[in-house]
């Protein structure tokens, strides 16, 4: 599908490709149809642009280079980690460059006493946690693309997790981010204390999916590894006591250290794939892990097996060993691609609502199913609301995409008026950029266009993404029929 | 729009217009903190009250005037509390200030700070128009997170009105240890602690006693203390709001007082005057009449940086309060500020004197 880009460039690409063959070898330099096919989408595989050229610097240098020559000649870039993004944030610009930090992948070094680690941001996240194992530490965001994903990206979108309820998001995570601005000028975010001078600009780069400056340097915390972790699952006869129990763990004081659910939909997709030995019976099942000592960990359980069994649950299966566990775990990571076993394409939501509110968004969403003809499975970051429900379709039927497309904005819309978000982890990119009217007003949009403008005058990193133009604002507002909220009629998002 | 809102949105607008500006208060309790600024007072303790509060969701909406101690007693009642300590510094102390001022207390380098509580924001800019950011949900990434930019702005940015924070169950068990030490066996003690799974929730080194509060489930507790070992504090609750509050003996006195924010392993950092280390060595504040050069100089070496937390208005004015920033950061804050408060209406100066 095509995603109309209307922030546009007049773009001279021999000036472009002549000035940064003075700064690039040859090989950092991708020009032709067959080297550029490959960077034409990112995970978002339903939207695809081609680029103008890609380029691949191994150095800061480099960076700085490439950047001073697109912003002289006025040309967009759009940086790319692994690529595994979901929203489209890193799709290529028609008239752009696409700069890849695909070569910045060193770990510089790992300090076990500050619990500290300086990487590029083309190391996979799974790959921190790999290398600070050795000192009984780890690396706590972990997104389920965690073996592929990058931490420049991670950044780029504040990535979550299915640990963030306890352990935080990646903006929780990262103590100092080094990149360019779009001039060229080396720029620094946070610092190595806890805090850094003037405006908390770290606050608003984690989440800024490329839109402010390009990312050359991570400084990420460590945590020190429990010694042990075990989760209970928890199985329902229906899904609104499922929603409902999540509720009464945290009203009992309880934080677990990961806090998920599957439906019916989504167990039965994942139990042939994993065989994990979820209970196929059960309307809806919940992860409920505790983490910390052994003595912390039995004490936690015990609450936790009281508190789900007195809110209806079926039955009760705790991780006797770290085996087990894992293969609990196994099934929910799983998910996404079990899913993709059953059906020629799926679409993965990212709306998060307000945990109470559970039971109403699902009761929409088996509604939506039957309006647009579809089967939709529902996984969930149950914890903090962060609801992926799995929209299945064909993209070889013809009307499928669309239906596909339109019974996703409906969760999306619903999850604003439920005072949630269209998107709690996944980004906005070219996906969503429509359905920010949905939840911002014009005024809102346009301080955020300020923003981007007080680090990106001429709007060439990664335009047309994240925020929408205003005269997309009012096209959405038109065709959906609905009135973007104004100040005076905000929907209860407080 | 709520009346008050509205009347604040008009001040605004006619600021604006008439080239003047504003200085946003609530308690009062932390004018002392950042550079004085001028322009009429906007008292904000008119807009009060909690707007929402769901214990289950773990989240609290309330008005930016609302008093802290309002705040954190409703909370306590159903077993909640904001976990990173905010200082008061006196008793009028409000929500808005707390996060405007974006300090945290002992807690802090446990839980996070005021803005990773900070979930939304209704405010209103330099053009006098009510925004909403962020939301009541913990995951949310629509847009630039600009609630959390808004902790520890000083009200540079815009006017708070109403403000949507992350709560957390109070801790079911804690006990403080205390242990002779010198300065850097402590900070050698606290990163290695730290490397450890250990339910360490606040630290504080000051005259070769190093002072540690732990927090969490009540085997976790226990096990802690057998392996870390030290002398149970008795009062522990009044030392611990001794720090926080900064009303213990070290924060006494005239002298000035600085705050360097560093990485935690720096060792001793060697400046003369009394020192007291907080958040397991990354928060270090020393008293005297240091020269600011070599405070700032000393804190930049370390990774970090140093405010001139308390001084004279003459000490203020020649050294600043905050670090320096470097060109390429101070272009971005001024245009930050120009964003957001297009014509500089609200307390100028407060933060960096050009803008």
């Amino acid at each position: 599908m095509a995603f109309i880009n209307d922030v546009r460039f007049e773009v001279d690409k021999r000036a472009i490709l002549a000035r940064l063959k003075s700064h690039l070898p040859s090989q950092a330099i991708l020009v032709d149809e067959e080297e550029l096919r490959p960077y034409e989408c990112d995970g978002l595989t339903a939207y695809r642009a081609m680029p103008l050229l890609v380029v691949l610097p191994e150095t800061e240098a480099q960076v700085a280079d490439i950047l001073r020559a697109c912003h002289a000649l006025k040309v967009p870039v759009v940086p790319r980690g692994a690529a595994t993004g979901l929203s489209g944030g890193a799709m290529p610009h028609e008239d752009g460059v696409v700069l890849s930090l695909a070569r910045f992948k060193k770990i510089l070094k790992i300090d076990p006493l500050s619990r500290t680690a300086v990487v590029q941001p083309g190391v996979r996240n799974l790959a921190v946690s790999e290398v600070a194992a050795a000192y009984g530490l780890y690396y706590a965001p972990d997104p389920s693309s965690q073996i592929a994903c990058t931490i420049g990206g991670n950044v780029a979108e504040n990535s979550g997790g299915v640990h963030c309820l306890k352990y935080g998001l990646t903006v929780h995570n990262v103590l100092k981010v080094r990149g360019f601005t779009i001039e060229g000028d080396a720029i620094e975010f946070g610092a190595d204390g806890l805090d850094a001078a003037g405006f908390d600009l770290l606050a608003i780069i984690n989440g800024s999916e490329g839109l402010l400056a390009v990312i050359t340097e991570v400084t990420v915390k460590l945590t020190p590894k429990p010694e042990l972790a075990q989760v209970v699952l928890a199985y329902f006869d229906d899904v609104q006591k499922a929603g409902n129990a999540v509720a009464d763990v945290i009203a009992a004081g309880i934080i677990p250290g990961g806090l998920e659910m599957m439906d019916k939909k989504a167990t039965h997709a994942v139990e042939p794939y994993v065989k994990a030995g979820y209970d196929l019976d059960a309307e809806a099942v919940l992860l409920c892990e505790s983490d910390g000592t052994p003595a912390e960990v039995a004490e936690e359980i015990e609450r936790m097996k009281a508190v789900l069994e007195k809110s209806g649950a079926t039955s009760l299966v705790v991780s006797q060993n770290e085996a087990d566990r894992l293969r609990f775990w196994a099934g929910r990571k799983a998910a996404f691609p079990a899913v993709g076993r059953i059906t020629p394409d799926y679409m993965c939501m990212d709306g998060t609502i307000p945990r109470k509110r559970l039971a109403e968004m699902l009761e929409a969403i088996e509604t939506l199913s039957g309006k647009y003809a579809l089967r939709c499975a529902n996984v969930f970051h149950a914890g903090d609301g962060n609801l992926h429900p799995l929209i299945m379709y064909d993209a070889n039927q013809p009307g499928e995409l669309e239906r596909a497309t339109a019974f996703g904005f409906e969760i999306l819309e619903l999850s604003v008026r439920l005072g949630g978000t269209i998107t709690g982890e996944h980004g906005v990119g070219v996906e969503k950029v429509d359905l920010m009217a949905a939840q911002f007003s014009p005024a809102e949009i346009s301080a955020f266009h300020r923003l981007k403008a007080a680090f990106d005058p001429d709007g060439l990193l990664n335009p047309g993404k994240g925020i929408p133009t205003l005269a997309r604002c009012r096209e959405y507002t038109q065709t959906r029929g609905t009135t973007s909220p104004s100040p005076t009629a905000t929907p209860p998002r407080f | 729009m709520d009346a008050t809102l509205n009347e604040w949105a008009g001040r605004v607008r006619n600021a604006a217009e008439t080239g003047k500006t504003l200085r946003i208060r609530g308690g009062g309790t932390k004018d002392f903190y950042g550079q004085p600024t001028t322009g009429e007072v906007l008292d904000t303790t008119p807009y009060r009250g909690i707007a929402s509060y769901e214990p289950t969701e773990l989240v609290v909406v309330a008005r930016a005037g609302t008093p802290l101690a309002e705040l954190e007693a409703a909370l306590r009642e159903k077993g909640q509390c904001l976990p990173f300590d905010p200082p008061y510094f006196g008793d009028g102390a409000t929500l808005g200030g707390m996060v405007a001022a974006g300090l945290s207390g002992p807690r802090r380098a446990a839980v996070g700070a005021v803005r990773d509580y900070v979930l939304g924001v209704k405010m209103i800019d330099g053009n006098g128009d009510l925004l909403s950011f962020g939301g009541q949900v913990m995951k949310n990434v629509a847009g630039y997170d600009v609630p959390r930019l808004m902790a520890g702005s000083l009200g540079t940015l815009g006017l708070l009105a109403e403000v949507a924070l992350k709560v957390l169950p109070l801790p079911v068990a804690e006990r403080t240890l205390r242990f002779a030490m010198s300065e850097a066996e402590a900070i050698q003690k606290l990163n290695a602690w730290g490397g450890q799974p250990l339910p360490i929730a606040a630290s504080t080194w000051q005259a070769e006693a190093l002072t540690v509060r732990l927090m969490g489930a009540r085997a976790a507790v226990e096990s802690a203390h057998a392996t870390l070992g030290g002398e149970i504090v008795p009062d522990a609750n009044s030392f611990w709001q001794g720090v926080r509050e900064q009303t213990s003996t070290f924060f006494a006195g005239d002298e000035p007082l600085w705050r360097l924010s560093v990485a935690s392993v720096t060792s001793p950092l060697g400046l003369s005057g009394p020192t007291l280390i907080e958040w397991g060595g990354a928060q270090r504040w020393v008293r005297g009449d240091q020269g600011a050069e070599q405070v700032r100089t000393c804190a930049s070496r370390a990774g970090g940086h140093a405010v001139l937390f308390r001084g004279s208005q003459s000490l203020k004015a020649s050294a600043g309060t905050f670090q320096p920033l470097s060109p390429v950061l101070a272009r971005i804050h001024r245009n930050l500020k120009q964003a957001f408060d297009p014509k500089g209406v609200f307390n100028v100066g407060r933060m960096y004197p050009d803008f």
